[in-house]
Formats: structure tokens, C-alpha cells, sequence
């Protein structure tokens, strides 16, 4: 499988590069927090893969801490979210510009 | 005997302080008392130390105590009494006493009584540090506080604006020459060491001379004197200060402050004598001022203006015999100046308690028999000071002349041309105010006519005094008394054959100004009225002393508050410093507003930035790896 | 009580005197009042005892306290009188009750936070004058701009947010370059002889390369020179001075303008000798030009208020050019002449604050003839004007005399050496005592005589409490006027010590400097 190495990481790569695109072009919320697990999961396909190339656990430990932080990250960003929108009445990124100036 | 001095200066300090602070309380009495009597007290103290400076021959000196110490220098209060001082004190307290008697009477009305009396004796106090200091320091202590007294009694009726207005002036022109004359106490005090004057004489009679030019300081000292004792450049404090009460000009600007310049020029003399271009500068000045003002004092028609300018003229006089070293001589001018002239003015002041406050000499006339001791007195004084023997001023004036024509030291005939002249006017304008005053048909106003008294003995009796001394004080030669001090210089050896000549020529131009006064203004002045349109004017040039004050004005004070006002402040305080400032401030205010404009507020933006930013890093450390 | 002990006390007096106010209930605004009143009168007792056992001819340090405080860095608690700093904590001692005295009527509101604020102030500047170790020193004189800025920015006029954020932050920008040159002046004690200290007396020896001691003194220089303030960085002080209630004025004139002077002389002169005397032509300038400009520009203003700062500005100037002639003469001149300004200034401050209680107006042109209005008033006025003036017999003569001649005589010396400059300068100062009657007998003029005009008749004269604050104060100035010996006897040592620092040559790399004669050459007299 260390032949497949590269073709791994090209693909935790692209990914993480697809997230970061979607979290700076798209305007809707929920869209940008699901491109910042896509992020997050090119990441952890990144680790995953040394972890294998190293022979190491390590990789695959920390691959498991960050599951359950994202998963506590993402419980706590729905109802943020939620609140935000609850206020504004849309999901519009751009409609949210109170901390200007 | 040890503390006379001191308590001759402390007196009328007393008086001061007890009429100042307790004065309006303790009722008219009390106040006359303490006014006068402090004075007199005065007065007998310092007769009691001319006694004991004849017996010991030595100068008396008092150290009071020492003011400051730092470093190798000391600074102390001490008094000094010599034959110099001697003269200026009895004149000081003498004719003071005499005043504030007078003044006893001129003043009885006024609501101020108190604190007219506790400044003048604030003045008496500040005069007597000024004759008695041993060192400048002392003096000059003296010679600011006689300009504070001077301040505070020219605006002594200070509600109104125009006489508060002239103490200010005589307060700030006198500034003006005490500026030189500090200068020049610092030269003094850098070179030789010391501010006594006894010791910066001896410094300067001795050889080596001490390595700075005497002139310099000459001067420098000079510039006070002109400022304090009213010649040009500085005279035009006096004849405004005529505001105040008549007994002030009498005291101040008559007998005592005014010639605290002439004083001060004598003591020094040990200088003097070692700087003829500083010399030279004083005769010239002194016999320059002398004949301008007796110019304008005879277009005057205000009696106590006429006396100020011929107070300015007499003054010219005095340093005219001490610009040609007859310091002596100046003294001796000083002394019979200070009789005459207040009874001058204090007779002035009856003229215009009689007349109710009248002092336009174009509405006086005839009083000659009705105030009869003023009068009388008004006229020995007038005789006195043209110059008519045997009165003492034919005496002081004469030996003037006489060294203005012949000093070794400077005489010459073009000084004594000026100088005689100078005489011949004064002789004119002074009959001028005699006739005016005192002769012919009454010109005035029913209602004051109606109230015209002879002055109560308070005044009366102060002005039969002066007459008397004007009369027969010329016969104590104060330049025989002062000649071991202050030796009278040579005369030119060719010219000693013209001294006779000199004299008669002295009495004859007294003569001539006396008629001439009589011609003009006699029969109520009807010649003069009848030539007056031809001269309309050179009178009119005359009358508004050739607007010196005006040029001053023009020349300095407005130039002054203009370049204040609008170059100092606005163009340099608000405009540059604080617009900087402010400029700045607006920047920084601007800078922030601009840069904060990045804070959009803008989630993905801000994301953005987050993206470049960790590029931008790790393209860095990509090219360190 | 022990030598160092009383010191501390007088120190922490205002401290102790916070934590009380803290104590009284907000009500009760009276206790607060007369609270403040006696701390402070205890505080100048205590100062006079200090003062009177302070020995004239002791060189060093009296009442020292030197404590350890941040080891490592070199930093001790060290604090002590010497004859530079006893005269000006006598100073501030005594105005101190007179501050708060002359403040009963005029502050109503937060009458707690105001005398807290005034104790806090008369800390910093306590600790500001007898702190011996830069540290300390740099403290106290931060901690001096937070009450200001209060004091002016809550109980002030109308445009009191700018004057006091004008203040604070003028200020505050040269104490930053003042951080920089401290750090500097510490490290480069460090790198020379190995030693890290923040104290004076060892600062003192160090030797510092001529273009190095340039930029250092400019640092130092800027933040003092904003104080003092000298021109051209004086426009804060006629705003602050307007827009401060008259407590402020009276704290901001008596006291915290000397510490700007008083920076030079302990700090920016002694440590950086060298510059000092190749600068001291434009510092000599400068001094100049603050007593001619401040002397015009009080001339034409129409705030009464503005006319005594302006008038402050130029009598501050005499304080700098005695300083700078390094004649003994001059320096002590000098130091009388901080004295005299703290007490003449106050003294109008408050008579400016009395007449604005009663008529409600700083406009010149709304009084007139108030001598027959105010009668007591007027003469205190008067007295306090004349000494403004330098009228012999007042404190202000003593000052400006000696620091004239002192200038004169350093300036005479250098002359008879081929150096014109200082003559012609010195000669210029004392055009200052003309322009200085000028406008101070102008104001009289048209404040006391002419005919009588003010709002709100009729006027009530002096009270007691009024008296007796002006009375002290007077009472002070003809003191130091007619018996200038025994303060001139303390500080003497201390201003032959500031001469001595001067006048040493420290550059390394020894590029000369012109050196000025400190003694003239005299004649002794017979």
C-alpha cells in the first residue's frame, strides 16, 4: 500500500483545498460550516495515511481526537448558527457585518 | 547710636503699616499723628547723625543683617551715612515732614485719608533706603519701591481711568530704564565683585582701574537715572503724573524720587570721573532735556503741568553740572530745587483749594489779593528759580552755568549757550505763571470766585517755611560742605577771567525773562493774546509737547501689541503650534479611520485575509527550509 | 520619630488620607472637606519638621530609605532629601491645604473622587521630588497624569475633554521617548561597567559618547521641556489652565511645573553634561524667547485665566536660563524663582477662582474697578501682581534678580573669552522685567481701576477662609523676598554639586566642548 501514499495524500489535498474554497467563496452558513469538516476530514485522511507510512499509531490517535472535538465544535456551532439566524432571518454570511469598523 | 540709621529707615515703614492696616479704623486722628509725626521723628533722627558724622568725620555704616550667601558672594542690607548722604536724608525728611503736614490739610476731604498717608509714608520709607543704602542692591531696592509708591499715588483716585492710567505709565517708563541700570549693575558686580558703592568708587579710583570700561557702566547707570529722574528719552512719565494729589507731585516728582537719579550719579561719582564719554553723554542729554521741556512748559495752561516741565527742565540742569564733573554742584542744585519747587507745587495745590479744584491758568487771575500768603510765597519761589539774586537758586543755578562754560571736564561755550538760553526761558515761563495766576482782572467763573479762601495754617504755614528756605538757602554752600567728597573740577585756566561777566550776564537774562513775562502778560495778558493767532502754530506744536507721546505710541506700544496679537498669537500660538498639534492629531484620527475601513465586518473577507496571511508564511519558511 | 521614617510618612500621608476618604459616607460631604483639610495640615507639619531638621551643610542624602525592590533589574525603593528637591517638597506641602481650603465652595459634585484625586496627585508629585533611583522616579511621574486628567476632565470648563486629552497626551508622548532613553541610559551603564542600576548617583558616572548624550538629552529634554513647558511646546498649558477648575490650576501652576524644572536639574543637565554645554546656547535661547513671547502673548488675551498662564510660561523661562548659565548665582537664583512662581501663581489661581464664584466669568473685559468693589480683594491682588512683577522686597525680585545676575556674569565671562552670544541673550532677559510689568500692571488696570463693572452685584469681599489663604501666601512671598537666606543656605550644596556635574567633562572619545567659566574672574574687593 506505500505506493498508494502520494495518491492518498493528493486526494487529503484536494479535499482540504475543495473546503477552503467552499468557505471562501460560499455565502451560505450551513454550507461554509459543512466545507470546514470537508477541511477537517482532508486532514485527517492526511494523517491517517503518514500514520500508515510511518507505522506509527500516533497519526490514527490524534485522527480520533479530532473526530471528537469536530464533532463537539460542530454541536456547538449549529445552535450559534441557529441563534444568528434566528435574528437576521437569513442565511446570508454577507447580512452578518456588525462587527465593522 | 549704633541702630540710628536703621530706625531712621523703619519709621516711616511703622507709619506705613499702622496707617495701612489699622488707619481707616483709628479715625483721622490717629492718622495724622502716626502720618506726621513718624516723619518728624525722622527727621530729628537724622539731624542727630549729621551731629555724630561731624564729631567722628568717618561715614557712619550700619549692617542690618545679610539678605543672601551663595557661593563666594554676599549680599547685605547695610546703611551708609556721609556728608552726601547727610544733604539727601535732611532734604528727604525735612522737606517729607513739611509735606505731610501740608498735606494734613489739602486732604482733609478726601475719603482715602489713611491710605494716602500710609503710601506716602511707604514712599518716605522706600526714599530713605534708596539715600541710605550702602550697596546698589539697597539702592535699587529703594529706587523700584519709590516707583511702586509713585504708582500708587499718581493713580491715587483710581476710579477714574485716566489717572490710573498715568501711575501705570510712570510705572513702565520707569521700568524701562531700570532694564539699563540692572545691566549695568551686573557689569559692575561681574567685574569688581561687589554692589557697594563705597567700595566700587574706591575700585575705580585706584590703579589699576578695575578692566571694564567706566563708560559702559556710566551709561548703563545713566539710562536708570534717565527713566527715574525724567530726562530724554524717558521723561514722559512725568507731566501725566500730575493726576495724583498735589502734595505727591510736590514730594515725588518735585523734591525727592525725581532726583534720586541725580543722587545716585553723584555717589558714583568715583566713575564718573574716569568715563568722559559717558560724562559727555549726560551734559548734552541734561542740558538737551533742560531746554525742550522749558520749550513746552511755556505754551502750558494747566498751572501744574507748567511746574512739571519745569521740574524736567531744573532736573536737565542738575545733570548738566554733573555731566561736566561739578557733582557737587548738582547736589547743591538738588537742594534749592527741592525748595522752590515744592513750594511751587504745594502753592499750586493752595492756588487750586482756593479755586475749588480750578487748575486752567487761562481761568485764574487776581488772586494776588485775595490769597495773599500763597501769593507772597508763590512769588519768592518764582524769583528763586529765575534766578534772581539773592535767592537760592540765583546761587546753585549760576555756579551751573558757570561749569557748563568752564569745566575742565566737558565745559563749553555752546553748552553754556543752551543753558542760558534754558535760564532766560524758564525765567520767562515761570513770571508767565505768576502773571497768569495771580494778576490782572479775574477770569473766573462766578461760582468759584464766590468760594475762593486762603488756605487753612496747615498749608499756609509749610509754604512760608519753603519760601523762607528759598529765600536763604543759598547761603550754605553745599559744594563747600561736599568738597572732600566730591571735589569740584577745574576750571579752564584762560576762561577764569569771564566768571564775573558770566554772573552778571546770569542775573541780566533772569531780568529779561522777568519783563518780557511782564510785557506779554501783564495787564491780562493783552499782548500776548493780541500776537498769539500769528503763533497759532508753533503753540499748537508746544502745547501738545511736540507729540513725543504719540510717537512713542505710534513707534513702539501699538507696533508692540500688534506684533503680539497677531503674529505671536495668532500666526505662531494658534496657527502653527496648535494647528500642528491638532494637524497631528486630525492625522492620526485619519490614519485610524482609514485603515479601520479593513474591519468590514465581513466574515469571508476576513477568512480570506486568515488564507493570504497563512500563505504568505508559509511561503517564508518554504524558502528558510 | 527616626530620620528616614518621617519622610515616608509625609509621603504616605495622602495615601492614608485616600483610605479615609474612602471611609465617609457619601453624604456627608462637610467631613469630607474638612477630612482632606487636616490630613494635609498634618502632612505640612510634618514637613516642617522635616524641613527644620534638614542640615544645610550636609552634602548627601537626608532622611535616605533604600529598599530592595526588583533585584535582578538593580531596582531599589530609594528616596531621600537633598538641597534640590527640599525646598520644592516644602513647596508642595504647604500649597496643599491651601488647594483644598481653597476649594470648599468650589467643587460640589463627587466631592469624594475630587479630594481622592488631589491626594492621589500630591503622591505622585511627592515621590516625583524625593525619588533618588530612576525607576521610582519614571513611576511617580506617570502616576501624576491619571488625577490631572480626572481633575480637569470632570470638574473643568466647557472644552475641558480637549485641554485634558491635550494635556495627558502631550505629555504622555514625551514621557515615552523618556522610557527609551531610561532603558538606554540603564543598558549602556550595564555594557560599561557591568553594573545594572536605576540609581542617580550612579547614572551620574556614566560616560557616554557626545552624539549619544545628544539624542539621550533630547529625550529627557522633550518630555521636560513639555512640562516646564518652555516654548515651542507650550500650547497645552493656556488651555488646561483655562478649562481646570481652580484647585487644578493652583496644583498645575504651583507644583507641576516644577517638576519639569526640576527633571532638568537633577536629570537632563547633570547626566548628560557634555551636551548640556554645547547645547546650553539654544537651551539659553529657548529660555529667552519663553520669557519675551510669554511676556507678549499675555498681553493681548482676554481670558483672565490665560493672562497668569501665559505669565507662567515667562517666569518659567528666568527658572531655565539660571539654570543653564551654570553660575551658582544663577542656579540658585533659579530655585528661589520655583518657589516664588508656585506661590504667586497659586495665589492669583485662587483669586481668579474667588472672583469666578462670585461673577461667573474669566472675560477680562467684564470686570473693572473692582478696587472700590472688593477693596481686601484688591490689595491681595495687588501685592501678588507686584510680586508676579518682581518688585524688590518680594519673593519674585529675589529670583529673578539673581537669576539675571547670574546669567549676566556667566555671560560676562564668556565674553572677556571672545564669546558674544550669552551676553547679547542675557541682555534680551532682562528686557523680561519691562515686559512684565507691562502686562501684569495692564491686567490691574483694567481688572481694579476705571470706573466699576462686574456681574452679579453686589459682590461679597473676602471671607475669612479667603483671608487667610491669601495672607499665608503673601505672608510666604515677602518671607522669601526680604529673608531669602535661610532657604538659599539648604539648597547651596546641592546646587554646587549640580554646577560640579555640569561643569565635568564625561564624553568618551574626549571631543572637547566649549566650556563655560562657572566663576567669573572677580576682583576682590578691599
Amino acid at each position: 500500500m506505500a505506493d498508494k501514499v502520494p495518491l492518498l495524500l493528493s486526494l487529503a489535498v484536494a479535499i482540504f483545498a475543495l473546503g477552503l474554497l467552499g468557505v471562501v467563496v460560499r455565502r451560505n452558513v450551513l454550507v461554509m460550516l459543512m466545507c470546514m469538516e470537508l477541511m477537517l476530514n482532508g486532514v485527517n485522511l492526511s494523517l491517517v495515511t503518514f500514520a500508515h507510512q510511518t507505522g506509527t499509531a500516533v497519526g490514527a490517535v490524534l485522527v480520533f481526537l479530532i473526530f471528537v472535538v469536530a464533532a463537539a465544535e460542530i454541536a456547538i456551532a449549529i445552535p450559534i448558527v441557529l441563534l444568528l439566524v434566528r435574528s437576521k432571518r437569513t442565511l446570508d454570511l454577507d447580512a452578518y457585518t456588525d462587527l465593522k469598523g | 547710636m549704633n541702630h540710628l540709621l536703621t530706625l531712621i529707615v523703619l519709621l516711616p515703614l511703622a507709619g506705613f503699616l499702622l496707617n495701612g492696616l489699622a488707619g481707616p479704623r483709628l479715625g483721622k486722628r490717629f492718622v495724622t499723628a502716626v502720618g506726621c509725626g513718624l516723619p518728624i521723628l525722622a527727621f530729628l533722627a537724622t539731624v542727630q547723625c549729621v551731629l555724630t558724622l561731624n564729631a567722628a568725620g568717618d561715614p557712619l555704616v550700619e549692617r542690618v543683617y545679610t539678605w543672601a550667601r551663595i557661593g563666594e558672594s554676599t549680599f547685605d542690607v547695610a546703611f551708609y551715612f556721609d556728608r552726601l548722604t547727610a544733604v539727601m536724608t535732611l532734604i528727604v525728611t525735612g522737606v517729607g515732614s513739611l509735606i505731610h503736614v501740608y498735606s494734613v490739610g489739602y486732604m482733609k476731604e478726601d475719603k482715602g485719608y489713611a491710605r494716602y498717608f500710609a503710601y506716602l509714608n511707604l514712599f518716605l520709607f522706600f526714599m530713605l533706603l534708596l539715600v541710605l543704602g550702602r550697596s546698589l542692591l539697597v539702592l535699587f531696592v529703594g529706587w523700584e519701591g519709590v516707583g511702586l509708591a509713585s504708582y500708587l499715588l499718581i493713580g491715587f483716585w483710581f476710579e477714574d481711568a485716566e489717572k490710573a492710567r498715568a501711575g501705570k505709565k510712570a510705572f513702565i517708563v520707569n521700568r524701562i530704564g531700570d532694564a539699563g541700570f540692572l545691566v549695568g549693575m551686573f557689569v559692575l558686580y561681574s567685574t569688581l565683585g561687589t554692589l557697594d558703592m563705597d567700595r566700587i568708587n574706591a575700585a575705580f579710583m585706584a590703579s589699576p582701574m578695575p578692566a571694564v570700561s567706566a563708560s559702559l557702566v556710566g551709561i548703563l547707570l545713566f539710562i536708570g537715572a534717565t527713566g527715574k529722574s525724567a530726562q530724554i528719552p524717558l521723561y514722559v512719565w512725568l507731566p501725566d503724573a500730575m493726576a495724583g494729589p498735589t502734595p505727591v507731585s510736590a514730594l515725588i516728582h518735585a523734591a525727592t524720587m525725581v532726583t534720586a537719579g541725580v543722587y545716585m550719579i553723584a555717589r558714583l561719582s568715583g566713575i564718573y570721573v574716569h568715563a568722559p564719554e559717558a560724562s559727555q553723554v549726560i551734559a548734552v542729554v541734561g542740558v538737551l532735556t533742560a531746554f525742550f521741556a522749558a520749550t513746552i512748559a511755556i505754551a502750558q495752561t494747566d498751572i501744574k503741568r507748567v511746574l512739571a516741565y519745569s521740574t524736567i527742565s531744573q532736573l536737565g540742569f542738575m545733570f548738566v553740572a554733573l555731566g561736566v564733573g561739578a557733582y557737587g554742584v548738582a547736589i547743591f542744585h538738588l537742594y534749592t530745587h527741592a525748595f522752590f519747587k515744592a513750594c511751587l507745587f504745594l502753592g499750586s495745590g493752595s492756588v487750586i483749594h482756593a479755586l475749588s479744584g480750578e487748575q486752567d491758568i487761562r481761568k485764574m487771575g487776581g488772586l494776588a489779593r485775595k490769597i495773599p500768603v500763597t501769593f507772597v510765597t508763590f512769588a519768592v519761589a518764582t524769583a528763586a528759580i529765575a534766578g534772581l539774586p539773592p535767592l537760592a537758586g540765583y546761587f546753585s543755578k549760576d555756579e551751573i552755568l558757570w561749569f557748563a562754560f568752564a569745566s575742565e571736564r566737558g565745559g563749553s561755550p555752546l553748552l553754556w549757550g543752551l543753558a542760558a538760553g534754558t535760564a532766560l526761558l524758564t525765567a520767562f515761563y515761570m513770571f508767565r505763571l505768576l502773571w497768569l495766576t495771580f494778576f490782572g482782572r479775574s477770569r473766573m467763573t462766578p461760582e468759584v470766585e464766590h468760594h475762593i479762601h486762603e488756605s487753612p495754617f496747615s498749608m499756609t504755614s509749610v509754604l512760608v517755611v519753603l519760601a523762607v528756605f528759598s529765600a536763604i538757602g543759598g547761603f550754605f554752600s553745599i559744594p563747600h560742605f561736599l568738597e572732600p567728597l566730591l571735589p569740584m573740577p577745574e576750571a579752564k585756566h584762560e576762561l577764569h577771567h569771564l566768571e564775573t561777566p558770566l554772573v552778571v550776564v546770569s542775573v541780566v537774562l533772569a531780568l529779561l525773562g522777568l519783563a518780557a513775562a511782564a510785557f506779554f502778560f501783564g495787564r491780562d495778558a493783552e499782548r500776548a493774546n493780541r500776537l498769539r493767532p500769528r503763533f497759532a502754530g508753533l503753540q499748537k506744536l508746544l502745547y501738545d509737547k511736540y507729540y513725543i507721546d504719540e510717537l512713542y505710541d505710534r513707534l513702539i506700544t501699538r507696533p508692540l501689541y500688534w506684533i503680539s496679537d497677531r503674529v505671536f498669537l495668532r500666526i505662531g500660538d494658534r496657527a502653527l503650534l496648535d494647528g500642528t498639534l491638532n494637524g497631528l492629531a486630525g492625522l492620526a484620527q485619519r490614519t485610524a479611520g482609514a485603515l479601520g475601513r479593513v474591519q468590514t465586518g465581513n466574515l469571508h473577507l476576513y477568512a480570506l485575509f486568515v488564507l493570504l496571511g497563512s500563505l504568505a508564511c508559509l511561503l517564508l519558511v518554504w524558502r528558510h527550509v | 520619630m527616626s530620620e528616614p521614617a518621617l519622610l515616608n510618612v509625609v509621603l504616605y500621608l495622602p495615601v492614608a488620607g485616600i483610605l479615609l476618604l474612602l471611609a465617609v459616607p457619601r453624604e456627608q460631604e462637610s467631613l469630607m472637606r474638612w477630612l482632606s483639610f487636616a490630613v494635609m495640615v498634618v502632612q505640612l507639619v510634618f514637613t516642617v519638621m522635616l524641613y527644620s531638621r534638614f542640615d544645610s551643610a550636609d552634602p548627601g542624602l537626608q532622611f535616605e530609605t533604600r529598599l530592595p525592590w526588583i533585584r535582578d533589574w538593580g531596582v531599589y525603593y530609594h528616596i531621600g532629601l537633598d538641597g534640590m528637591n527640599v525646598l520644592l517638597v516644602m513647596l508642595t506641602a504647604f500649597l496643599g491645604p491651601l488647594v483644598v481650603a481653597g476649594s470648599f465652595s468650589a467643587i460640589t459634585k463627587d466631592v469624594k473622587l475630587f479630594y481622592a484625586m488631589v491626594f492621589l496627585i500630591q503622591f505622585a508629585m511627592l515621590g516625583t521630588f524625593v525619588a533618588q533611583d530612576l525607576f521610582v522616579f519614571y513611576l511617580f511621574w506617570e502616576t501624576m497624569l491619571i488625577p490631572m486628567f480626572l481633575i480637569i476632565g470632570i470638574w473643568g470648563g466647557e472644552r475641558r475633554i480637549y485641554a485634558t486629552l491635550k494635556f495627558v497626551l502631550y505629555t504622555a508622548f514625551g514621557s515615552i521617548l523618556m522610557l527609551a532613553a531610561v532603558i538606554y541610559l540603564v543598558y549602556s551603564l550595564y555594557t560599561s561597567t557591568g553594573v545594572t542600576s536605576f540609581a542617580f548617583t550612579d547614572l551620574y558616572k556614566t560616560e557616554l559618547p557626545l552624539r549619544v548624550q545628544t539624542v539621550l538629552l533630547a529625550a529627557f529634554a522633550l518630555s521636560f521641556a513639555i512640562k516646564v513647558p518652555m516654548v515651542p511646546l507650550h500650547t497645552w498649558l493656556p488651555d488646561a489652565h483655562v478649562e481646570a477648575p481652580t484647585a487644578g490650576s493652583v496644583i498645575l501652576a504651583g507644583v507641576l511645573l516644577k517638576m519639569g524644572t526640576y527633571g532638568f536639574m537633577k536629570l537632563g543637565f547633570p547626566l548628560f553634561p557634555d551636551a548640556t554645554q554645547f547645547f546650553a546656547p539654544t537651551i539659553m535661547t529657548l529660555a529667552v524667547v519663553s520669557i519675551v513671547y510669554g511676556a507678549c502673548l499675555a498681553l493681548v488675551q482676554t481670558d483672565i485665566k490665560k493672562i497668569i498662564a501665559y505669565s507662567s510660561i515667562s517666569h518659567l523661562g528666568y527658572v531655565m536660563l539660571g539654570l543653564i548659565s551654570l553660575d551658582l548665582l544663577g542656579i540658585q537664583g533659579a530655585v528661589i524663582q520655583m518657589v516664588s512662581h508656585g506661590l504667586t501663581a497659586a495665589g492669583l489661581f485662587l483669586m481668579v477662582g474667588m472672583i469666578y464664584e462670585r461673577c461667573h466669568t474669566r472675560e477680562l473685559a467684564a470686570y473693572g474697578g473692582l478696587a472700590k468693589l472688593l477693596p481686601v480683594y484688591s490689595v491681595f491682588f495687588m501685592i501678588l501682581t507686584l510680586a508676579s512683577v518682581g518688585l524688590p522686597t518680594t519673593s519674585g525680585f529675589t529670583g529673578e534678580f539673581l537669576v539675571l545676575l547670574g546669567a549676566f556674569r556667566s555671560a560676562w565671562a564668556q565674553y572677556q573669552q571672545g564669546i558674544g552670544y550669552p551676553l547679547a541673550v542675557s541682555v534680551t532677559a532682562v528686557t523680561g522685567v519691562v515686559l512684565g510689568a507691562l502686562y501684569m500692571l495692564w491686567f490691574a488696570q483694567r481688572f481694579l481701576f476705571g470706573t466699576d463693572k462686574a456681574p452679579h452685584q453686589p459682590l461679597k469681599d473676602l471671607d475669612f477662609r479667603e483671608r487667610a489663604i491669601l495672607a499665608t501666601i503673601v505672608a510666604a512671598v515677602f518671607a522669601l523676598g526680604l529673608f531669602p537666606d535661610s532657604a538659599l543656605q539648604k539648597t547651596e550644596l546641592a546646587a554646587k554639586q549640580y554646577q560640579q556635574l555640569v561643569a565635568t567633562e564625561r564624553a568618551k572619545m574626549g571631543r572637547s566642548v566649549q566650556r563655560v567659566a562657572t566663576e567669573s574672574t572677580t576682583r576682590s574687593a578691599p
